[in-house]
């Protein structure tokens, strides 16, 4: 969490470049190309993306059915056997199906639940950066009491109280996402609003909130997206952390990579193989939103633009 | 300087202030019933009523509110739901152990982290830099207790080097005086038990270390570097000054600045870390006893954990903004 707590450089509109037909956005992408992190993070991704959305076509069986006859004892799990690549898992179940399965609720809660954050401090932001005076104090207080919580304790007392279904980790996940995103965007609309362009817009004598709506928003995404890729990347940990901590989904039928560590933890010294994965895929999807969130960082930074 | 002190305590007030109005507001306008959290799903209407008596549950909200925050202001946290111990109590006997915890993390990441990071910089582009910028990325995105488990599994199986649980072993007859194990060895010069409580440490704290340290490492390296290219650090150079003498007084005193603040804001982080971590390793820390009350919705345990952590956090980042002027004279604290 603390990359939103530095300061960033709002990727800027005073650039000649960024004036033409999507200049800012197209170095951007010509940059980004050239970046191997870059690249190395857009695979990952992409994987983790393709995995997910193919994962009945992949997996091997189906997710959360024990198979019968399974073989699971107290001490051991079957190892992989033809048709069950990875072997089995604890409960039963095929190990890879489980994996496969497992990328598509990490997708889902992780892009939804920042979806949502992303969306409330938006508001928030806007609202502060756009109006400035008492609704900006009173917001920034807001947002600053927020921050004073740890994210993920903040998540924790959200979706203890709203109890174990998908949409309660959501709006945990989102909750603790709120006040950055909303931080963020103001600190990067404050930046614009002194600058050159602004003040001609309103000295032409456009309305203050056609200024803010299709001056100062549009121009300060860029710190925005980037936080967005770098959130992605922490709301996967989020959703296996919640669920470790045994506040995820309550329906045992999804596959979860947290759950999963769960289930390997009284099999630690018998079979770590059954965390390892897992923990592995949670790992380098994470890596991934990363790599690509700072390949994105230094591809909109106006500083690095020669 | 005191000045600047007594203002920022006042500051805090309107916040924690605010916090818990929104603590109090959230948890109760939120659907879940804490007397059938704690009795289960069976439990008779009578046996919930009770529940609901006792805990001042069934008075009207305002009145809730009013006892909640006049107890708070005697410095009564409430007692938990769950055991009926008084919260503070548990907080403050098991305090100890997560700052203990948390200070073994700090000291992994901050004396590891910050010449890693120098020497990154010292040699920007090459082999070591690109390792370090590499490692601390993946150091960032690595679960900790995905991490945990990892140490666990090295360390119990291959390895069986270090203790993988607890704080320290049981069959140690080891007095208590602080709560602080490692100190209370010192203090009771029982090294023996000091040594084992530090054994202890090692691997919870480097698995809770981990992302500090990555962090610690990039924030060094790019504040180095942007140090090593300033006029000053030129002119000490041209005028012949030793190696060492500008990496420690112009170049060092200049970058650490930033990860002075980034290691206040990592104090939250370890907290967090902490719930995790203490979990998997079995230290009987704070975060082991949020982790019951998410289960059982230990309103008091929850709302007194979260004012609890927000106050240290607070203090914390004052801490760090007076270090800000002992560290940097030009910094003036007003």
């Amino acid at each position: 969490m603390s990359e939103a707590l530095e300061p960033s450089t709002p990727a800027g509109a005073p650039d000649p470049d960024a004036v033409g037909s999507g200049g800012l956005w197209h170095s951007a992408w010509r940059r980004l190309r050239r970046n191997p992190t870059a690249i190395a993070g857009a695979v990952i991704v992409l994987a983790f993306l393709l995995v997910a959305l193919f994962a009945p076509l992949i997996a091997p069986g189906t997710p959360g059915v024990p198979l019968p006859n399974s073989g699971v004892t107290p001490s051991s799990v079957p190892g992989p056997s033809p048709g069950h690549p990875l072997g089995l898992d604890s409960p039963g179940t095929d190990l890879l199906t489980q994996l496969v399965f497992g990328a598509r609720q990490s997708l889902l809660i992780g892009v939804v639940s920042t979806a949502l954050g992303l969306a409330g401090g938006a508001v928030l932001g806007v609202l502060a950066g756009g109006l400035g005076g008492w609704v900006d104090t009173v917001v920034m207080r807001l947002v600053d009491i927020l921050l004073s919580i740890p994210s993920l304790l903040l998540a924790v007392s959200v979706a203890a109280i709203l109890g174990q279904r998908p949409i309660s980790v959501m709006i945990a996940i989102a909750a603790a996402q709120v006040p950055i995103f909303a931080r963020l965007l103001r600190g990067s609309m404050l930046a614009q609003r002194g600058s050159d362009y602004v003040l001609a817009v309103h000295s032409l004598g456009v309305r203050r909130r056609t200024v803010v709506m299709s001056h100062l928003l549009p121009n300060s995404l860029g710190p925005v997206i980037v936080q967005a890729t770098l959130t992605l990347a922490t709301a996967i940990i989020e959703v296996a952390a919640l669920s470790y901590l045994g506040l995820g989904a309550s329906n045992p039928s999804t596959a979860e990579w947290g759950r999963m560590l769960v289930n390997a933890q009284s099999r630690l010294a018998t079979d770590p193989h059954l965390a390892i994965w897992p923990g592995a895929c949670i790992a380098v999807t994470a890596l991934g939103f990363t790599l690509l969130g700072e390949a994105l960082r230094e591809a909109l930074d106006p500083k690095g633009r020669k | 300087m005191i000045g600047f002190v007594v203002r920022r305590l006042l500051l805090l007030v309107p916040v924690l202030v605010g916090l818990v109005v929104l603590l109090f507001a959230w948890l109760r306008a939120l659907p879940g019933d804490p007397a059938r959290a704690l009795l289960g799903q069976r439990a008779t209407p009578e046996s919930i009523a009770q529940v609901n008596a006792a805990y001042g549950f069934d008075q009207p909200l305002p009145v809730q509110f009013v006892t909640y925050v006049g107890r708070l202001l005697r410095g009564d946290l409430g007692s938990s739901s769950a055991s009926g111990e008084p919260v503070l109590d548990t907080f403050l006997s098991r305090f100890p152990a997560t700052i203990e915890l948390s200070l073994a993390a700090l000291l992994f990441a901050v004396v590891l982290g910050i010449p890693l990071g120098y020497a990154a910089a010292r040699r920007a582009g090459g082999a070591l830099d690109t390792l370090m910028v590499g490692g601390s990325l993946l150091g960032v995105t690595i679960p900790v207790f995905f991490l945990a488990y990892l140490l666990k599994i090295v360390f119990s199986q291959w390895l069986p080097w270090l203790p993988t649980s607890g704080r320290q072993d049981p069959r140690i007859d080891a007095t208590h005086v602080t709560g602080f194990y490692v100190l209370d060895g010192i203090l009771t010069r029982e090294w023996d038990a000091s040594w084992d409580a530090v054994v202890h440490l090692v691997l919870p704290g480097i698995a809770l270390g981990t992302i500090p340290l990555a962090i610690i490492v990039r924030i060094t390296r790019a504040s180095v570097l942007e140090v090593l290219g300033e006029d000053h650090v030129r002119t000490a150079r041209a005028k012949g000054l030793p190696r060492a003498l500008i990496s420690r007084r112009h170049v060092l005193r200049n970058a650490l600045l930033p990860v002075v603040t980034t290691i206040g804001l990592q104090t939250g982080l370890l907290l967090s870390g902490a719930v995790l971590t203490e979990s998997v390793f079995a230290f009987n820390g704070i975060g082991a006893y949020l982790f019951q009350a998410i289960s059982q919705l230990d309103y008091a345990v929850l709302q007194g954990f979260i004012l609890f952590i927000a106050l240290t956090y607070a203090l914390v980042n004052l801490v760090v903004d007076i270090l800000y002027g002992v560290i940097d004279p030009r910094v003036r604290l007003s």
